[in-house]
């Protein structure tokens, strides 16, 4: 499902063929009103209307064509503005209606005291039990209260390896629209059918029912503001213009309606008003894609403004479990009997530390694994009693009997002086070396002979190094998390090259952690999946719930990760910040744009004014820089230029503008120079160009 | 241009440089309630003004208290100004006989000096008497620029502050500004005036004869301690009608040099001020710096605009010449000063309409005193959330979140002036009663309109001579821009002040957009120059360019 989304080309027929169709329907004021700058053009395309309709009725047809092609750029310039939010819409909901079919046709398998019968899933309530056998859907998110069931999530993760959920503990979680591989659980319904996170996040892709974020009701506020200052400007103008007209002896105005409400649409922000609401879907969308489920466009948005991430060291900075990676023999040892003796004591060790003892013997002395049924041999297991494990070989065809052990240290040395053999000096040292070091040493022992150390260490994940650097680049700093002892942590920290960490970490810390960051004006995100890591994840600004974690803690973080992929938390960080930056720059380009339609428009208007002679131009001519035709071209390329800039720049506001992990000094200095200097020039060229077409092909 | 000026203007810009941080530095320790090398003198005389009016020292308020408080008290300065004006033809210190001021004037004469603007509409000399002048007229110099920088002290503990309800108390904000700051430097100020000829008294009018056997009234009166707040408070109303270019408002070179250093002085000290209170100097140098450049365009402009033009010294006075008459232009019109030694209206059309643009660009180019840096502060929070987004977090300044109040504020302190500016322009250009006051034809009639209406609503003051303003119509609409232009302001300042008291402070990395430096003062202007050149640029083209456009063809108005 995964590969799937993120191979959905930006432009598929079926949903341009949906935002075409929704594009009109979205005309609708109401919905028109939400967004005041394109409310605004959609009044100035009514009024312009009206005056063509009126002037058709009176026979005053002088201005007739001239007008009908500006009513008509200025119904494009609505209807673009409605086309880009319905593709953002419709990307997202083909997502969100993929996991929706999961659930629809869904029935379930009530408990009403104590007998069974049968409804449709949306009829569930909060706090019903429902029975799910095997090839059953659980048809709700809930929690197992009863049995242990293997479930397939691959409807919601991708994932095809079932999973064990059980009552009790930390697996107790079941989602909506997940089956049932075997055996019975009774699970007890947790939310309300409409409120489940699925229906939260459709809900978050669809215009109609969005919310706007924060940040978008202040920048809708400035763009407002905006809106009327130009307004104001356009409607003084036509004061000045008259009187300018008067002073110079011109009876006829060319400041008419249409062309003040041309001059008043090309000026207010159309571009980032009318692609505001697509760069919001659009984030969650991104959000969908990689298979996390925001509960609301302020989790995302929030999500770029963190400046702390506390990581779990495992699965996120290590691969998971400590591995062997050395072996270091005792004086006087070979070293190929020091991994002989381990691989030996680890063949029926089935834990991981266990068998990459047996593969790192393997890899680095071509010993081959065994089976100890074969050796007529029989494995001592680790017990807290002795914290040893290993194997005894009864005496057999000539060979004696042998007898290895591996552990702790201490418990290996005092196993060794037991039965009255010496421990060596060296080995001591080495085992405190590598506890130094933060990695773990495991002595292994033959009779009473040490025969050396293994050094059994956290293996940091490829590429994680480079991925913090580059987020203290971005001034975010990342905070391990783990329960190991504070110099295994702090060395695994230096490895890995985390800002800071927490070692022998409870769930307790990692709230104060949080509280501590939150007071000194940090934002923080963190991931966790058990119940007791729910407070910490409330508590956080970005709360990464983990899908295979407890209904408790995804119902305390504001997010969800489908995948359980911890590491994606940085991912989760960088959309938001996209989001932003896509926001910053567009606003920054359509600002910028006004420069140059100021010099195609004033020029029209007041060209004439205070000609030496009457009918040739004024000196205001020499504000056309750009050579346009005439006046009816200049102001025609103007608004023209500005719907068709909407349209073109659909795919940046669905894409995202282009990422990269740098300061914020370099990143502003990069988009200022695109989106700043490039939304200076780019109109000056697009409208001389679209006036050289009109021209040519006679228009105006 | 003559080497001589300038080195004048090198040594003026010199001067205001180095200024800056041991006048910002003084009145940031005076307004931290620091100990200052005034205090044993001042502080009884400051407890017994707090013992007088019923004011705790300790006592801070709220935003909203802070702006009732500030409204309250220059409402009240209006209506004792306003019947000090009407009824002054009874009271006592009138040698001239003057009759009582007419009461649309009064309205519009008080409005204009309780909002530091100091328009006048008025001849000083013919129409207030002395007492007027001394207690009505003088008082409101130093109390309303002392209103001017209370606010921008409460916007900047606003930002300094973290989650903090309180921005500090007014009255004591008031008192301290007066005391410690306007007291002293007046006091040094006039004394050096009269030292340059500049009278100080309390005579009848003069009857003289001149040098051609002509016959001349000599206006007589308590000129230098109003001239010295006229220009530190950035007041600008002059004693004289015809203001600094009348000799006894202004006789010598030296008076020529202190006057326009007084100017820019206290508001370009306040950015040093700013920066140590909020506890990075490199803040306040940022905000000073992107002054100083705006300052300097729009000299250079005037300057090469002036000498390019004929007839270079009409309206100007031959004692000062053209570079010192065009450098007084351009700081008095930056810092809402209003008080010129030239007439404006005989500029150049271009270097008029630098002058214009300095005041419609919300005068932040230093500006008034307070007034000018709190309008500026605003610029900064706009260019933060617009540029700042490019950084890919929520925009902050300071380390604080800039959310929609704020925005909802910033752009009403925008937008509330540039709205009277151009709603009242367009209507005196299309009204008799607005064209019939024109002394110009054309677009120069057009950039009186303007620059008249400009003037009150950015509490400029200053006048582009030619339009007769003393009408019922320009006296009203004008002191409804003033209001306005004030107080439009300063209750979205304070308000900005009160939400970012209250919030938290995130502390700075590397991924914070950066208000302390060169990309920052480029984005700032740029923000200031584009959103007033987008307002304004198409009245400007029908005003001040085109005339230029047309002068270069040989053709004037």
């Amino acid at each position: 499902m995964q590969t799937q989304m993120k191979s959905r080309p930006l432009f598929d027929g079926p949903i341009v063929r949906r935002a075409a169709i929704d594009a009109v329907r979205k005309l609708d004021p109401r919905q028109q009103l939400k967004n005041p700058v394109m409310f605004v053009v959609l009044v100035g395309a009514l009024m312009t209307t009206g005056i063509i309709i009126r002037d058709l009725f009176s026979g005053n047809g002088g201005e007739l064509g001239f007008n009908t092609q500006i009513a008509l750029w200025l119904w494009f310039t609505v209807l673009f503005a409605n086309f880009a939010e319905a593709m953002a819409e419709g990307r997202g909901k083909a997502q969100a209606e993929a996991l929706r079919k999961t659930r629809t046709q869904m029935t379930a398998r009530r408990l009403a005291n104590g007998k069974e019968e049968r409804i449709t899933a949306p009829q569930l309530k909060k706090g019903d039990l429902v029975v799910c056998e095997a090839g059953d859907q659980i048809p709700g998110d809930g929690e197992v209260i009863e049995g242990i069931a293997s479930v397939d999530e691959s409807a919601i993760t991708g994932e095809s390896a079932p999973v064990i959920r059980e009552s009790g503990g930390d697996r107790s979680a079941v989602t909506g629209g997940t089956r049932v591989l075997s055996d019975r659980i009774v699970v007890r319904i947790t939310s309300e059918q409409g409120s489940t996170f699925l229906d939260r996040m459709i809900a978050l892709v669809e215009g109609a029912k969005r919310q706007k974020t924060p940040n978008e009701i202040a920048l809708t506020i400035l763009l407002s503001g905006l809106t009327i200052i130009f307004l104001l400007a356009v409607v003084t103008l036509r004061a000045f213009t008259e009187y300018s007209e008067v002073e110079s002896g011109i009876t006829q105005t060319s400041a008419t309606v249409p062309v003040l409400i041309a001059l008043l649409v090309c000026l207010i922000p159309t571009t980032i008003g009318g692609l505001l609401s697509a760069i919001g879907i659009s984030g969650m969308d991104r959000m969908i894609q990689r298979n996390v489920l925001a509960t609301s466009g302020r989790a995302v948005e929030a999500a770029g403004d963190v400046d702390v991430l506390l990581l779990d060291k495992t699965g996120t900075i290590t691969l998971g479990n400590r591995m062997a990676t050395r072996f270091v023999p005792a004086l006087q040892v070979e070293p190929q009997r020091l991994a002989d003796a381990a691989q030996l004591s680890s063949l029926a060790d089935e834990t991981p530390e266990g068998r990459s003892i047996v593969v790192l013997a393997k890899e680095a002395f071509g010993l081959r694994g065994r089976e100890l049924g074969e050796l007529n041999a029989e494995f001592i297991p680790f017990s807290a009693q002795t914290r040893m494990s290993g194997v005894d070989f009864a005496a057999l065809d000539g060979h004696p009997a042998r007898s290895i052990r591996k552990g702790a240290a201490d418990a290996i040395r005092s196993y060794v002086e037991t039965c009255g053999g010496t421990y060596p000096a060296e080995v001591q040292t080495t085992v405190d070396d590598i506890a130094k070091n933060g990695a773990t040493p495991l002595v292994v022992a033959e009779g009473n002979d040490v025969l050396g150390v293994i050094e059994l260490k956290d293996v940091v994940k490829g590429g994680i190094r480079e991925r913090f650097a580059q987020l203290r680049a971005m001034g975010i700093r990342t905070v391990m998390i783990t329960g190991d002892n504070a110099l295994t942590a702090a060395a695994i920290a230096a490895e890995a090259g985390v800002d800071d960490f927490m070692a022998q970490a409870t769930p307790e810390d990692k709230l104060r952690r949080i509280r501590a960051e939150q007071t000194d004006g940090h934002l923080v995100a963190m991931t966790g999946d058990g119940t007791n890591d729910a407070p910490a994840l409330a508590q956080a600004d970005v709360g990464v719930a983990m899908n295979t974690g407890t209904q408790a803690a995804r119902e305390a973080g504001n997010m969800v990760d489908l995948d359980s992929d911890p590491t994606k938390l940085i991912e989760v960080v960088e959309i938001g910040k996209q989001l932003l930056m896509t926001r910053g720059a567009l606003t920054t380009f359509s600002i910028s744009n006004d420069v140059a339609k100021y010099f195609a428009i004033l020029p029209a208007l007041f060209g004439a004014l205070y000609a030496a002679t009457p009918g040739q131009p004024g000196p205001l001519a020499a504000l056309n820089i750009m050579q346009l035709t005439s006046p009816q071209s200049a102001i025609l390329s103007a608004i023209i230029f500005n719907a068709t800039i909407i349209v073109a720049l659909i795919p940046l506001a669905l894409r995202g503008v282009g990422y990269k992990p740098m300061g914020a000094a370099a990143i502003l200095q990069r988009n200022l120079l695109i989106y700043g200097l490039g939304g200076l020039i780019t109109p000056f060229i697009g409208i001389k160009l679209i006036d050289v077409i009109i021209t040519a092909v006679g228009l105006a | 241009m003559t080497t001589l000026e300038l080195v004048q203007i090198a040594l003026y810009l010199g001067l205001l440089i180095v200024c800056t941080p041991l006048l910002g530095g003084y009145m940031a320790r005076v307004f931290g309630g620091e100990r200052t090398w005034l205090t044993p003198m001042l502080r009884p005389a400051e407890n017994a003004i707090y013992r007088l009016v019923g004011v705790r020292a300790d006592e801070e308020q709220s935003w909203k208290q802070y702006a009732w408080s500030l409204v309250l008290f220059n409402v009240a300065g209006f209506v004792l100004l306003f019947v000090l004006q009407v009824a002054q033809h009874g009271l006592p210190l009138n040698p001239a006989g003057l009759p009582n001021v007419e009461p649309l004037l009064a309205f519009n004469t008080a409005t204009s000096f309780v909002t530091n603007t100091n328009w006048q509409a008025y001849g000083g000399e013919t129409t207030m008497s002395y007492l007027t002048q001394m207690i009505g007229l003088n008082v409101q110099n130093f109390v309303s620029a002392a209103s001017g920088v209370a606010v921008v002290i409460a916007m900047t503990r606003g930002l300094a502050r973290r989650q903090a309800s309180a921005i500090g108390s007014f009255w004591v904000d008031l008192v301290r500004c007066v005391l410690y700051v306007f007291l002293p430097l007046c006091l040094i100020f006039a004394l050096v005036l009269v030292s340059q000829g500049v009278i100080q008294n309390f005579n009848a009018y003069t009857q003289a004869t001149t040098l051609t056997g002509e016959s001349q009234l000599l206006p007589q009166g308590p000129a230098a301690s109003q001239i010295a707040i006229k220009q530190l408070g950035t007041n600008g109303g002059g004693f004289f009608n015809v203001n600094s270019a009348h000799p006894f408002e202004n006789p010598t070179p030296l008076t020529n040099f202190l006057e326009m250093l007084t100017i820019l002085l206290i508001p370009a000290a306040l950015t040093y001020t700013y920066g140590m209170m909020v506890g990075s100097k490199r803040q306040g140098w940022v905000i000073f710096t992107a002054m100083l450049a705006l300052f300097l365009i729009g000299l250079v402009v005037m300057l090469a605009s002036e000498y390019g033009a004929m007839g270079a010294m009409e309206g100007k006075e031959t004692r000062f010449g053209i570079a010192n008459s065009i450098l007084w232009g351009a700081a008095t019109t930056s810092a809402s000063n209003g008080s010129v030694n030239a007439m404006h209206s005989s500029f150049s059309p271009l270097a008029g309409g630098i002058a214009l643009l300095n005041i419609m660009l919300g005068e932040v180019i230093f500006g008034g005193v307070g007034a000018g840096l709190y309008g500026m502060l605003i610029f900064a929070i706009l260019t933060v959330f617009i540029a700042g987004l490019m950084v890919g977090r929520t925009p902050e300044y300071l380390g604080k979140k800039v959310e929609s109040w704020e925005i909802k504020m910033a752009i009403l302190a925008v937008l509330l002036p540039s709205a009277c500016i151009l709603l009242f322009a367009a209507l005196a250009s299309v009204t008799d009663a607005g064209l019939s006051s024109r002394a110009n034809a054309g677009p120069h009639g057009l950039s009186e309109i303007l620059y008249a209406f400009a003037s009150g609503a950015g509490n400029n003051g200053s006048a582009f001579a030619g339009l007769n303003a003393n009408t019922p119509f320009y006296n009203g609409l004008l002191g409804i821009a003033m209001w306005i232009g004030r107080f439009g302001v300063i209750v979205p300042a304070l308000a900005i002040a009160g939400s970012m008291a209250r919030k938290k402070v995130a502390p700075p990395s590397s991924g914070t957009f950066p208000t302390d430096g060169g990309m920052f003062v480029a984005l700032l202007m740029a923000v200031i120059v584009i959103v007033g050149a987008l307002t304004f640029f198409p009245a400007l083209s029908l005003g001040p360019i085109v005339e230029q456009l047309l002068l270069n063809s040989g053709r004037v108005f």
